[in-house]
């Protein structure tokens, strides 16, 4: 007697169900993300030091970080380290992607050689470069060791070049990961058209530059988003090969965030860097994630 | 994959040739050199090492630095070696990588196959998510897992990883569902299934490839995690990164290269034989999925 109720219960469920099952990741999203963002940014303007506190400042805390000659060597070492990181990882990737383009034989051995370092933590990243870029102990120690006496390298230990080393590690890491994106997209390159081509006579520096890199157009542009957002996140990598330093050679908004927010105690500047990276982050994603997921409908 | 296949229609000059494969192989020396580097000197006594030349095999072969990174090792403050925070880091990485990867797979299910207006948007609202600077919710997360009484816990730090990676799970189950006929989970509805039936029944039974996507991607960042265990971790909860991170920067006594070495191996054993493994897997799923991307 009481199915028609029932019924009409469990019909209605189904239609609140799927709604109901996205509710609890969306609700994360909305607490820990976007809820996490807004107490961030209103930190920002607030006077809070060791601890949070509400006392609203406006924007003093920018100001202040502006002046700061910290903040200034963070951002100009992140322009450095983000313009020659993300140059040399395209580079280096579209070069071994055209490489391998080139009927190689052994591709299967070597393309997870180039892919590996992907899988490892930066931290592990950081101590292995560390080390081997340690003069004491590492290339420097070696060629002596095997007999140049006059071989110097001490950028890691060089106020002027430290930040290079940094640059050094991360391509390490990501150019590999950069090749496999260049390369799904060389191999989706329509092989008729450069057969017309060849047949009207074009060099294959001409095939390149005129009909296969500028069909690379969405893998270019990938690249750059997942590079430039790497960049910008780049922490650990510094934390374990150079801890900022020398000094404050190797200096990045992540660790001037992190050590004004928990070992200075001034939680209004760190959040207002925090704030800044975000907002940088936000300039390259957010275009990209929309015009993204306008095509896909 | 398919497309991985296809070979271009480029003809090349032998000289050319002979040139790419020698910038190939000088490309592969330097991927491989820190590898190398750190299991050559993880099998020497340090004498070796600051006496000599890194490059060099060792004359003396020996497994202490390997035991003392393991079990002896002056980690922080005590000296317990890498093996309790080896632990810390798979009793946090597991249940983690399980919670994202479901719910991951039901929001993918929901978003192509119960669409309703707006979805587009949520969906994009929770995929911004994977980029943002973490530095962005530190504090309010720190104050957060203090309420809750998860400060310094593993299962904060469970929390922290599942909530900032259902982005990504989300993004590749919703790939990978698009591709999946609509008409089979209508005709499943006409006949009377209901919605978690069909995703039992359904959908996950055919989900294998993008599961070991999912699998791969949050165990390698997971594992491979070091601003979140820095900041919301204590002796009890440290990941294996941070463990590694202070044995190699602590100040005091004789810094011992050799063991640092064999732990930033131990460090990245897991995900490497992950990779070893299943790497081939990974890009195959990846491909799966974005095959109507």
């Amino acid at each position: 007697m009481a199915a028609p109720v029932d019924a009409d219960f469990r019909t209605r469920l189904q239609v609140w169900l799927p709604k109901l099952v996205l509710s609890p990741s969306l609700a994360m999203a909305l607490v820990f993300v976007y809820g996490f963002i807004l107490f961030t940014v209103y930190l920002s303007f607030t006077d809070s030091r060791i601890l949070p506190s509400f006392g609203w400042v406006g924007f003093e805390n920018y100001s202040k970080l502006f002046r700061l000659r910290h903040w200034e060597i963070a951002v100009t070492n992140m322009g450095v380290f983000a313009i020659l990181y993300m140059l040399i990882c395209t580079a280096i990737g579209l070069a071994l992607a055209i490489f391998f383009d080139q009927k190689i034989r052994g591709e299967g051995i070597l393309r997870p050689i180039y892919l590996y370092p992907m899988a490892l933590s930066f931290i592990v990243t950081g101590t292995a470069w560390k080390w081997m870029l340690d003069p004491g102990i590492g290339l420097e120690n070696t060629m002596h060791a095997l007999g140049w006496e006059s071989f110097a390298f001490d950028w890691i230990k060089n106020r002027n070049f430290a930040i290079y080393t940094v640059v050094l590690a991360a391509v390490w890491q990501t150019s590999g990961f950069v090749m496999a994106m260049f390369l799904a997209g060389l191999r989706g390159i329509d092989n008729e058209i450069l057969k017309a081509a060849q047949i009207d006579g074009a060099s294959n520096w001409n095939l390149y530059r005129r009909i296969i890199i500028p069909q690379l157009r969405p893998a270019f542009l990938s690249a750059f988003v997942i590079l430039a957002h790497l960049a910008i996140k780049t922490y650990d990598l510094v934390i374990a090969l150079t801890g900022g330093g020398p000094g404050r050679a190797t200096e990045l908004p992540a660790t001037f965030m992190y050590s004004y927010t928990f070992t200075r105690n001034q939680m209004g500047i760190g959040a207002a860097s925090a704030t800044i990276m975000l907002m940088t982050i936000a300039a390259i994603m957010i275009p990209y994630l929309y015009s993204e997921l306008r095509e896909r409908k | 994959m398919a497309a991985m296949q296809q070979e271009s229609a480029i003809r090349t000059s032998r000289a050319a040739r002979v040139l790419i494969y020698l910038l190939l192989l000088l490309f592969a020396f330097f991927y491989l050199l820190p590898l190398f580097v750190m299991g050559v000197n993880s099998v020497k006594p340090l004498s070796e090492i600051t006496g000599g030349n890194m490059m060099a095999l060792p004359e003396i072969w020996t497994l202490e630095p390997w035991r003392k990174a393991w079990s002896e090792a002056q980690v922080g403050v005590q000296a317990t070696g890498l093996k309790p925070y080896f632990w810390n880091s798979i009793k946090m990485v597991v249940p983690a990588v399980f919670i994202s990867t479901i719910l991951g797979a039901l929001n993918g299910y929901v978003l192509t196959k119960w669409r309703f207006r707006g979805d587009t948007i949520l969906f994009g609202l929770m995929l911004f998510a994977c980029f943002i600077p973490f530095q962005i919710v530190l504090i309010p997360m720190a104050r957060m897992l203090g309420i809750f009484g998860l400060a310094g816990t593993t299962w904060g730090l469970v929390l922290v990883h599942v909530v900032y990676g259902i982005g990504f799970t989300t993004l590749y189950f919703r790939n990978y569902y698009a591709a999946f006929p609509t008409e089979l989970v209508r005709a499943a509805q006409i006949d009377g299934a209901g919605f978690f039936q069909i995703f039992w029944r359904i959908m996950l039974p055919s989900s294998g490839p993008i599961i070991v996507v999912s699998v791969i991607w949050q165990f390698t960042n997971i594992w491979n995690d070091f601003l979140f265990g820095a900041s919301f971790a204590d002796f009890s909860s440290q990941p294996m990164t941070v463990a590694l991170n202070n044995l190699v920067q602590s100040s005091t006594g004789v810094k011992e290269y050799n063991v640092h070495f064999a732990g930033a191996i131990l460090a990245a054993l897991p995900t490497l034989l992950v990779y070893v493994v299943a790497g081939r897997f990974f890009v195959r799923g990846l491909m799966a999925g974005s095959v109507k991307g």
